[in-house]
């Protein structure tokens, strides 16, 4: 029981990390109808924003996040302006196409500079953890689940109660009727690569402590948090978080009761199950698409 | 003639490429570099099938490429198969798992395909490496044989070469005529517009299934060549990365040319080599390189080119004989009967409980407020939305909630109110694709031919068939869409607002087409705003509002009728009335 139960917390906490990007997937997909495969680096990138400010700078952990979280903020809009701005009138699949050469852009770039040797940092703070009974709860994954919680909270607040976040979902539902209501709809879009910039900075600099920072982090949690948008329901936000969860979690269970080597697979033949089964996932509805 | 033409230069250029890997002295570091070059190629062709012609995604052609080559390694060590069945071993599993996963995800939209090809990718790369009892693991396959052809041993690199660009040849021979096969018109007609394949009768899930299970044997048949070259392999040759490879070729190229394909293979396989000085910067370069051609030249350098010098269709020569419409014999039937059909969207009853009975050979008006339901009744008699309830019998029939593509074969064919052709494609190649529909009465190429000439012809279009639809002005492409429809020979006609957007002259063109049409004894179901229009051509009609018929009639009778009145003019006031 006790086993089950430390296991069940530690997938939340991994999945978290993946809900987190999930989120940042669905919130561009939602603006855009685009699907950003470059999500994933930018979680790289902030766990590397954190190796450069506290490690190799020795700056205090609250400075490297201040700074990581603005330099992903630039890097985000930076990433419209280059990759998503200039193909937005075209159809989908060569916007896609060109986002996923940013991410090989991005992934080697950051291995020719730092090499393929992975960096460790630090967690938030040196506290162990808590112990209950058998069950260890390690400080680092309660950071995750905590901030994860909050920025869920948060995000929930800015799209519902502020006006700025009103105009984003309105964006991401009509962008002609939007424009038309006076909604700068470029500038919405880019607000919306920045944030996505940032969700996955900080989904980075949580992750780091426990997977390492490498040039690989990236790819490796952008593909668990792109299955966990489509097991969620694919564009749906509530779907993300808990799609992410499940995933953290049965990719924990397989890799401690089935086989280790496979534990990435884990969450690819959860992702084929659902494409079968409910290839709608769990919160969406079949869209038709209007002649 | 033309064909014959390309056919002969063809088989020049394999018998002179063949020959110089034979002749010429050839160092063992550009032997490697031409063997990597020509199986990579064929690899890269497959991509030109799914991603070019079909307009599907395929970022795993690397893993059908390390299944092939994984074949050919197994086959011919561990299980001592001769190295051609090995070779067909490997490009028949990646073809099973081609149709596995594309069947599984090609109903869905294109980012689940992306997604779950890059799955399948980490998946294979997981078990070639970790699955050491079969695959030896990251140690990899050495000592793999070449193949023997009869008595003639291919041993030499310089005979295996000559064997690899044979194959290279073949199958960018066999892509290349593809492009203009009744298959591949197919491919490019889902590519242009899904919904508007599915409408003209093609099975457009079938198609892209086909298209990625060859683009997947395509990449399994250049993995096991490869196998063969380099007699050595292992899991990280097969990587994400090199999928990622494999995609920018086919981009940088042209990726809906066979050459294109040939010509990005050849440059990526060679550029790294000019660009040593970039050193570890190079597969970033690839990524930069991706976006850069996605945004200034999405046809790549073969298609950049292409465009300069197009050659014209080839085109049936002399007289075309008249188009003829098979239509049903006995005017005055009702052709199509519906019955209590409704469409729910969550809460909303786009159409509500409506009957409609249209009679063989009459032209049948749908008229009502914006939002009244008429495109989605059409939705729903060409399948693409499914009734929510009622039933739809043509010809007696009950063809609710069918496929698209079963509805075009059950005879109905249709325009789009926002014209949908396939924009890449010329006047006659669009109808053509209508002529395919089983049913048209054409059974052979040449005949399906002659008669989307005659549809163009009957629309009087027939000069414009060589020409791109996307460069027709919008009178044209509203007459390539109806002469579409006219070449599959429906049964019955939907045609959603075909006077809208037409100047004056082309509003009585269009007139006089319809009234030739009726005619021809073709019956028409027709959703039209123009008023004189309906009034001029229609012999009945129904009219709905808010989903709900309201009325039902000849023109006299409908269009004096008071709820249709207060439906368009809104309610009006009783006094007034009196």
């Amino acid at each position: 029981m006790a086993i089950i139960l430390q296991l069940l917390f530690t997938g939340l906490g991994i999945g978290a990390v993946y809900a987190l990007v999930a989120l940042g997937f669905v919130l561009i997909y939602r603006a855009t109808n685009v699907v950003n495969f470059a999500q994933g680096q930018f979680a790289m990138l902030g766990g590397y924003c954190m190796v450069i400010t506290t490690v190799d700078l020795g700056l205090p952990y609250w400075l490297g996040v201040v700074i990581s979280l603005v330099v992903m903020a630039l890097f985000g809009a930076l990433f419209n302006l280059g990759v998503y701005y200039p193909l937005r009138h075209r159809s989908f699949l060569p916007v896609v196409i060109s986002t996923i050469g940013a991410s090989i852009l991005i992934t080697n770039l950051v291995l020719a500079i730092y090499g393929p040797e992975p960096t460790t940092l630090p967690g938030m703070t040196d506290y162990p953890g808590i112990s209950f009974g058998a069950v260890f709860l390690d400080a680092q994954y309660l950071v995750i689940i905590a901030t994860t919680l909050a920025l869920v909270i948060l995000q929930y607040i800015f799209f519902e109660h502020t006006m700025v976040g009103k105009k984003m979902q309105a964006v991401s539902q009509d962008k002609e009727m939007a424009s038309l209501l006076g909604i700068n709809v470029t500038g919405m879009i880019m607000l919306t690569f920045t944030y996505s910039a940032v969700l996955g900075g900080i989904a980075g600099i949580l992750v780091a402590p426990i997977l390492f920072v490498s040039v690989g982090l990236g790819a490796q949690i952008a593909l668990k948090a792109f299955a966990a948008s489509i097991i969620g329901g694919f564009g749906d936000v509530p779907g993300a978080i808990v799609g992410g969860l499940l995933i953290g979690v049965a990719e924990t269970l397989g890799a401690f009761y089935i086989s280790v080597p496979y534990k990435d697979a884990f969450a690819f033949i959860l992702l084929f199950a659902f494409l079968l089964i409910r290839p709608q996932g769990i919160f969406g509805e079949k869209i038709a698409q209007k002649a | 003639m033309k064909n014959a033409a390309g056919f002969l230069l063809w088989l020049l250029a394999l018998v002179i490429a063949v020959a110089f890997a034979l002749i010429l002295p050839i160092n063992g570091y550009l032997m490697n570099l031409l063997m990597q070059a020509s199986t990579y190629a064929i690899a890269v062709l497959g991509m030109t099938v799914v991603l070019g012609y079909a307009g599907q995604i395929n970022i795993a052609q690397a893993a059908f490429f390390g299944i092939g080559a994984y074949g050919v390694a197994i086959g011919t060590t561990t299980l001592g198969m001769a190295f051609f069945a090995a070779l067909a071993l490997g490009a028949v599993v990646a073809l099973g798992f081609g149709i596995v996963l594309g069947g599984s995800t090609l109903k869905l939209g294109g980012h689940y395909l992306a997604m779950v090809t890059i799955s399948f990718q980490e998946i294979v790369t997981l078990v070639l490496t970790n699955w050491i009892g079969v695959s030896h693991g990251p140690d990899g396959i050495s000592n793999i044989p070449r193949p023997h052809l009869g008595f003639l041993a291919l041993d030499q690199s310089r005979h295996y070469l000559a064997l690899c660009l044979f194959f290279l040849f073949v199958t960018a021979g066999l892509v290349a005529w593809l492009k203009s096969s009744r298959l591949g018109l197919s491919m490019q007609a889902v590519r242009d517009n899904e919904l508007a394949a599915g409408v003209a009768g093609i099975d457009t899930y079938r198609i892209k299934i086909i298209a990625f299970a060859a683009s997947a044997c395509l990449g399994g048949l250049g993995g096991g060549l490869f196998a063969g070259a380099f007699r050595y392999i292992s899991p990280d040759q097969f990587a994400f990365d090199d999928s990622v490879v494999l995609l920018t070729m086919a981009l940088l190229g042209g990726v809906d040319a066979a050459i294109g394909a040939v010509i990005g293979t050849a440059l990526l396989i060679l550029l790294p080599e000019w660009l040593r000085f970039l050193k570890q910067f190079y597969l970033a370069v690839y990524g930069l390189a991706v976006i850069l051609i996605m945004v200034f030249m999405p046809q790549g350098i073969f298609g950049y080119f292409a465009r300069l010098f197009r050659r014209a269709p080839d085109l049936p020569r002399g007289e075309v004989a008249p188009l003829t419409l098979g239509a049903s014999a006995g005017t005055g039937r009702p052709i199509l009967e519906i019955s209590g059909l409704s469409k729910h969207f969550g809460g909303l009853r786009a159409v509500d409980e409506v009957d409609l009975a249209i009679e063989s050979g009459s032209v049948h008006a749908l008229i009502g407020p914006n939002g009244s339901g008429k495109t989605t009744t059409l939705n729903l008699l060409s399948g693409i939305y499914r009734p929510t309830a009622g039933r739809i019998r043509l010809g007696g029939r009950d063809v609710a909630g069918l496929a698209p593509h079963l509805l075009a074969a059950a005879g109905i064919g249709r325009t789009f109110q926002n014209i949908r052709l396939f924009h890449s494609l010329t006047a006659f190649e669009n109808v053509l694709i209508g002529s395919f529909r089983v049913g048209s009465g054409e059974h052979d190429a040449q005949s399906r031919r002659e008669r989307a000439l005659a549809a163009l012809d009957f629309v009087g279009m027939a000069a414009r068939a060589p020409v791109l639809v996307s460069s027709l002005p919008y009178g044209h492409q509203r007459l390539v869409e109806i002469a579409r429809a006219l070449a599959a020979n429906p049964t019955l006609l939907l045609l959603d607002e075909p006077a809208a957007g037409l100047n004056l002259t082309e509003k009585q063109n269009l007139v006089a087409l319809l009234r030739r049409l009726r005619g021809h004894g073709l019956t028409i179901l027709l959703i039209e705003h123009d008023m004189d229009l309906v009034e001029q051509i229609s012999d009945r009609i129904t009219v709905l509002n808010f989903g709900r018929r309201i009325a039902d009639g000849t023109p006299a009778e409908v269009l004096r009728h008071p709820d249709v009145v207060a439906a368009y003019l809104g309610e009006v006031a009783e006094d007034v009335t009196a």
